[in-house]
């Protein structure tokens, strides 16, 4: 077998413009996937009924089906109908990279929503009684309660789903798009040094997932500092003014 | 739906799915066995290596493994038989290199379900286990692998279901699976929509029916629910 070095890095460069998209793809589909996926998990965590139904059968057939077929139904699917053609739509959805984004948002979203609906459900009953007990309307307590609570309960696993929509985002390569695999896919059929090319893609994306590991590890940090908090006791001689009888025990 | 006669090309494809997913979860358990056993070992080297497997693999896309393990595949095996002074051409096919991408990634995850499995069995279940006289192995398989396997089943489950899912990625190497089969269809009725969405409802099927059988082995795995369903 041989093994050439000098490719890889004659290459890096361009990888590295398609990594740029990748990025981009999954910057924008976190974004739109993510305000989806607040207010379905709200209505699926809600009391009444009907409402928790209504988004059951979206997520039940976004998480049942393959992220492939969902983005060919809606590169290839929106085309067999003439409205869609003719409406204000198309110019948006003849483009490949709009397909992708909104594919991935609609996905992501499906799987956030289910992640932030077992969130909002693990909030002690007692936080919300409380703000009942202050006299907090229902918008206000979803606004200063549940969702900043909810965000900080499912962060892990939502730093998960992001690393799983970093990994999917290499299907964006199916639908003629140059992202990181599909760079590596184009300058493959140039060369045709499969092994280099695809070993060298898959570092750019250990390290982006590194990197995306590292930030979720700090806004964790962040966020649930109340889990992280150590007490240190102050010295003995301090001014006794700066005491503070409740901490120092 | 009309499917205008393609329906049966649907069918066969489901049923090559159906039979990449299983080889893959077999070929998938058994490396998940074994990197639950390397991460729990007392050699450093085994740790080392599984930890090495499962963050790799873990990271780097699954259409990525399965492109390399297809067009790179080849390359590879060849160069590894050269080792065992073997210098033929060797072919790597779709459905191989489906396996093979489909069970490592399995294996990956399967790894950590499984070494938390193993964990939760208590110390006590092995040292009764050679207190009465069994080897290594017969405790691992006759004392330990059975209760594993009940605490395995959630999580497994679960993994079983990205799998399935996965195998429509091997279609863009050339497997006549279901996702290949509706874009034949589609393409030569120029009716993308129809093809791409009866692929999706057959999806769903199967993801349902794995649900289902994943929910009753859970069920028949458990003693306690177990005599609930004898009774009722």
């Amino acid at each position: 077998m041989t093994w050439e070095w000098g490719i890889i890095w004659q290459y890096l460069p361009k990888l590295l413009d398609g990594a740029w998209l990748t990025l981009e793809l999954i910057f924008f589909s976190g974004l739109i996937g993510f305000l989806l996926a607040v207010p379905i998990a709200l209505m699926r965590a809600a009391h009444n009924p009907w409402l928790r139904a209504l988004p059951f059968g979206y997520i039940f057939f976004f998480r049942g089906t393959p992220l492939l077929v969902q983005i060919f139904l809606i590169y290839y699917g929106a085309s067999q109908f003439e409205f869609i053609k003719e409406s204000f739509l198309w110019p948006v959805l003849k483009q490949p990279y709009w397909c992708a984004i909104i594919a991935f948002s609609l996905n992501t979203a499906a799987y956030s929503a289910e992640l932030f609906r077992g969130a909002i459900q693990a909030i002690p009953k007692g936080e919300l009684e409380v703000a009942n007990a202050l006299g907090m309307s229902r918008p206000l307590i979803i606004r200063r309660i549940v969702l900043p609570r909810a965000f900080g309960i499912a962060l892990p696993a939502y730093g998960n789903e992001l690393l799983l929509m970093l990994k999917s985002s290499a299907l964006a390569s199916t639908i003629t798009l140059l992202d990181l695999t599909g760079m590596a896919r184009t300058i493959i059929a140039r060369t045709y040094t499969p092994l280099e090319m695809f070993f060298a893609a898959g570092m750019v994306y250990l390290a982006i997932a590194a990197l995306m590991i590292g930030a979720f590890r700090f806004l964790e940090y962040r966020l649930n500092r109340y889990q992280y908090y150590k007490h240190t006791a102050l010295p003995k001689n301090i001014d006794p003014q700066l005491r503070d009888e409740h901490l120092d025990t | 739906m009309d499917l205008q006669g393609f329906g049966h090309l649907l069918i066969s494809g489901s049923w090559i799915t159906v039979q990449l997913a299983l080889t893959s979860l077999v070929f998938g358990l058994i490396f998940g066995l074994l990197g639950a056993a390397a991460k729990l070992s007392q050699s450093r080297l085994a740790r080392g290596l599984a930890t090495g497997y499962t963050t790799i693999v873990r990271g780097i896309p699954e259409l990525l493994l399965v492109l390399t393990l297809y067009f790179g595949g080849a390359q590879l095996l060849m160069w590894a038989a050269s080792w065992f002074g073997y210098d033929e051409y060797i072919e790597v096919g779709p459905f191989a290199a489906g396996v093979a991408a489909l069970s490592i990634a399995f294996g990956a995850y399967a790894t950590e379900v499984f070494r938390m499995a193993l964990m939760e069995i208590p110390r006590g279940q092995w040292e009764s286990a050679y207190a009465a006289g069994m080897g290594r192995g017969q405790t691992f398989f006759r004392i330990i692998l059975p209760q594993v396997w009940r605490l395995a089943l959630p999580g497994l489950g679960n993994l079983f279901q990205v799998l399935l899912k996965d195998t429509a990625l091997v279609s863009v190497v050339g497997l006549n699976e279901l996702m290949r089969q509706a874009s034949v269809g589609a393409a030569s009725t120029k009716e993308p929509f129809t093809f791409y969405m009866a692929a999706a409802l057959l999806y769903l099927g199967l993801t349902v029916i794995a649900t289902g059988i994943t929910m009753y082995l859970e069920r028949a795995s458990n003693p306690t629910t177990r005599s609930r369903r004898v009774r009722a």
